[in-house]
């Protein structure tokens, strides 16, 4: 077990945003995350980080990081590509890949390249403001930024938002290619499809709590699915 | 060189130091409405460690030593100032640099409202040599790691510290040395004038160099000294020229053309003169023409 989160509740004020969730992830696993707007799956993901505080326990590789700073856990691995990607515009391109690194003092130039590699695009704008680039050059940035961290496992918070449905596509065959070289993957999203078929299994949050999980297959047929994205029952009487 | 020409040429050494001490701060996206706090700090402690009934320290000395205390004095208010965030901590830095000329004008072995002669004079060499060793500097600061975290911080704090950056400390640092160059700015005016006046380091010179970095951008290092520049010299060309004119009208309402391009480049230009995309063309263009002429000399 790479990640294993138990009873993880994180609380703003009188907002009680996680409740009580658990989520486990292997080895070379992709998991996802699903749920209407204000479900929980960023706070999830904050407290699976450290930015927020939470309370429950949050093992990864084999070690108890519950009480770690975000830092700490970003040198053990486990590293986030922001929601709405985030890069540092008017930081260059190849500036935005050493911030991903900035944990690390070792040699950075294998790295780089291969990133270069993947990604041509960025190649050529490799000294030019992040904010010359496109939506989806962005986002293979951010992507690429986090893999410079050296992750074990990557958390992706809603990377389909704002993309065209191409790069849609070839933003989740990116997902695969990487999971296919190892990186364990938690995919948070709110296009549905495309992440149940994507993913190994999935977990489904409403108002903070999960409310189904299971494998992808079982949940893309599964009615209740639906039933969680148009809210809560609770939600459905007060209308 | 004229009187005249070498004037201005201190007057405008002088804000580029200034606009550095504020550019560091701002470079991670602090704005620090304070600078005169700092200067008054400078000027009165240096120019008191060489004064004769003060401690006679020759001036390189009393200058250096100024520097260290104000730097020390930033550390230490950076660490409340620095919890609070956009207009508040404007507010928080332009309440020091009240209260520090507040304390200035009230102590009586300062001069008080009177203020206080300055024995030791800083030649005009002097004041252009601190000012580009100033711009090296800076230059340098940026180019280094903890530069790179300053410039990541301002475009997304919450990123920056997602990768492990520590924020505070950059911050800290950031204003810290800021607070010295302001220092060290406030002690050569002090040299170079053989004077200073609490009052002098009023609010508005405060908000002037803020203008000059914001102005001139904060996104590069060039940015406050293209800042500093213009806003020194732009005044004394619009005077020059209606002097020539022959119009006194001109002449004394130059500030109101003056605050109209300030509003026009906030419009057309907020991140300032000097970006980042500017920077690369002209460094583009610069290599360019080298390789041109290299291709033409073969």
């Amino acid at each position: 077990m790479l990640l294993d989160a138990r009873e993880v509740n994180v609380r703003y004020g009188r907002n009680h945003a996680v409740k009580t969730a658990s989520v486990s992830l292997d080895h070379g696993e992709i998991v996802t995350v699903l749920g209407a707007n204000g479900a929980g799956k960023s706070s999830l993901l904050k407290a699976l980080l450290g930015t927020v505080r939470a309370e429950g326990r949050i093992s990864f590789d084999g070690t108890d990081i519950s009480g770690w700073a975000a830092p700490r856990r970003v040198k053990a691995g486990l590293v986030m590509v922001p929601e709405g990607r985030q890069i540092f515009v008017s930081l260059t391109v190849h500036e935005n890949l050493l911030m991903g690194a900035w944990c690390r003092n070792d040699d950075l130039e294998t790295e780089t390249e291969a990133v270069y590699e993947r990604f041509p695009n960025l190649a050529e704008r490799r000294h030019m403001p992040a904010s010359v680039l496109s939506g989806g050059e962005q986002q293979m940035l951010a992507i690429s930024r986090a893999l410079l961290a050296r992750p074990k496992l990557m958390m992706l918070d809603e990377p389909s938002l704002g993309l065209s449905p191409i790069l849609v596509r070839q933003l989740f065959d990116l997902i695969r290619d990487l999971n296919r070289e190892g990186l364990a993957i938690m995919l948070v999203e709110q296009n549905t499809r495309m992440a149940l078929a994507t993913a190994e299994r999935g977990y489904v949050l409403e108002l903070g709590a999960i409310v189904l999980k299971g494998r992808a297959k079982d949940l893309s047929s599964d009615s209740r699915l639906e039933e969680a994205y148009l809210g809560g029952k609770s939600d459905r009487a007060s209308l | 060189m004229s009187g005249y020409i070498e004037a201005q040429l201190i007057i405008l050494c002088l804000s580029v130091i200034y606009a550095y001490a504020i550019f560091l701060p701002a470079a991670s996206g602090q704005l620090n409405l304070g600078a005169a706090g700092f200067i008054t700090l400078g000027a009165y402690t240096s120019g008191w460690l060489n004064a004769s009934d003060g401690l006679g320290l020759p001036m390189a000395l009393g200058i250096v030593l100024s520097m260290l205390f104000v730097g020390a004095i930033g550390f230490a208010i950076s660490l409340p100032i620095l919890r609070t965030r956009g207009v508040y901590m404007v507010l928080a830095t332009f309440a020091f640099a009240e209260v520090v000329s507040g304390i200035a004008i009230n102590m009586e072995f300062l001069g008080g409202a009177a203020g206080m002669p300055v024995d030791a004079h800083a030649p005009v060499e002097i004041v252009v040599a601190v000012a580009i060793a100033v711009v090296l500097f800076c230059f340098y600061f940026m180019s280094t790691r903890l530069g790179l975290a300053l410039r990541s911080i301002h475009d997304d704090e919450s990123v920056a510290l997602l990768f492990g950056v520590n924020v505070r400390t950059a911050r800290v640092v950031a204003f810290t040395v800021g607070g010295m160059l302001a220092g060290l700015g406030g002690a050569i005016y002090g040299h170079h004038y053989n004077y200073v006046e609490a009052q002098t380091f009023n609010v508005l010179l405060s908000i002037y160099i803020l203008l000059y970095v914001l102005l001139g951008g904060t996104q590069t290092a060039w940015g406050p000294l293209v800042g500093a520049a213009f806003f020194t010299v732009l005044p004394e060309i619009f005077r020059q020229l209606a002097i020539s004119m022959g119009s006194d009208w001109l002449a004394d309402s130059r500030f109101i053309f003056f605050g109209m391009f300030i509003v026009l480049m906030m419009v057309v230009r907020p991140e300032g003169v000097v970006t980042r995309t500017m920077q690369d063309r002209c460094a583009g263009y610069l290599s360019g023409r080298r390789a041109r002429a290299a291709a033409a000399g073969e």
